[in-house]
């Protein structure tokens, strides 16, 4: 029987950490004017961050990393639908 | 899921593509069992495992049934993001103009208190399972906290924004912004009835390394919410 993990406190700490700093960049970057900038390189870097933050919640938080294949694409799958759904409106509004 | 490779973030992730493709088989199967044991009256819902499975099989943390209504409402959210996405579109300067008056202060320091509020719900969760019933109640008030911190400031924002004569027939952002906050405020509510529920059943001692299913289910519910909010918050309140 393969040796499991134990109690992944330390993993669930990194994630918590890595969400903190990257609410602080999503908050800083519209504080300093630049999520107003124009062009493409703001919403893909601001949706990139909100992408990556709700991945580890989803995979860290939710456990799908221990899921049953089928729930985690299912889950990640709406979050790469929305999340392109939203770049693509961006686009299209530019 | 090489998303998650690439993060660095996947421990183990190579062990199923390792395992010989019958024993794969075997794990998917035992995994349909578990779905089945998971409604069977007097299955034995266990926390770690279940008769039927190795304790690192692929499991789902949490009912079925609740599941299935994560994924509803994510539907239901993913629909409104979308519609307002598109909207925006076709009008920028409009959303622009009205979005410029929203407090970012408040939007990121909910954020901060949902995630926070996310982590001390997997504390609690470990907590129980390690069955340490009394440490694990004590991270769920501290979920609760960050989640009523959560309820104040947006009633604090929505009674602000009602009082500069703020509604649904405004304009086209504030009715979106109504809707998406508005449901979305609800659910922090609804997740926060679920957790508090759980509290009691906690402190009476009902769940355990034995059984936390139904704390897992909660914590699920409670990790949603989370991450409807991020991306609820760059969309609403921060992207221009």
């Amino acid at each position: 029987m393969k040796k499991t993990a134990p109690p992944p406190f330390p993993a669930a700490h990194c994630v918590w950490l890595i969400l903190l700093v990257a609410t602080g960049v999503t908050f800083w970057l519209g504080e300093s004017g630049w999520a107003g900038r124009a062009g493409m390189a703001p919403v893909l870097l601001m949706f990139a961050l909100a992408f990556v933050k709700a991945l580890l919640v989803m995979l860290e938080f939710m456990k799908l990393r221990h899921a049953p294949a089928l729930w985690r694409k299912l889950m990640l799958g709406w979050l790469v639908l929305v999340i392109a759904g939203i770049v693509l409106a961006y686009r299209v509004g530019m | 899921m090489h998303d998650a490779a690439s993060l660095g973030i996947v421990r183990d992730g190579t062990h199923l593509a390792a395992m010989l493709p019958l024993q794969a088989l075997k794990v998917m199967f035992r995994t349909l069992l578990q779905f089945k044991d998971t409604h069977a009256p007097v299955a034995h819902n266990g926390c770690m495992t279940s008769r039927n499975m190795a304790p690192d099989a692929p499991r789902l943390e949490g009912d079925l049934a609740v599941w299935l209504i994560i994924l509803a409402e994510l539907l239901a959210f993913g629909i409104l993001f979308l519609s307002y996405a598109f909207a925006r579109a076709r009008d920028v300067a409009l959303f622009n103009a009205s979005q410029s008056t929203l407090d970012l202060h408040s939007g990121a320091i909910n954020t901060v208190l949902l995630i926070t509020g996310s982590w001390f719900v997997v504390r609690a969760v470990q907590a129980v399972r390690a069955n340490a019933s009394t440490l694990g109640a004590r991270w769920l008030v501290a979920a609760l906290l960050c989640g009523a911190g959560f309820v104040s400031l947006k009633v604090l924002e929505f009674s602000a924004k009602a009082d500069a004569g703020i509604d649904l027939s405004t304009n086209t952002f504030y009715m979106f912004y109504i809707l998406l906050t508005g449901f979305h405020f609800l659910h922090v509510i609804a997740a926060m009835v679920f957790l508090a529920l759980l509290l009691v059943k906690t402190l009476q001692g009902a769940y355990g390394a034995e059984d936390c299913h139904a704390l897992e289910s909660g914590a699920a519910f409670w990790h949603m919410v989370d991450v409807l909010w991020i991306v609820l918050f760059p969309l609403v309140y921060v992207m221009r």
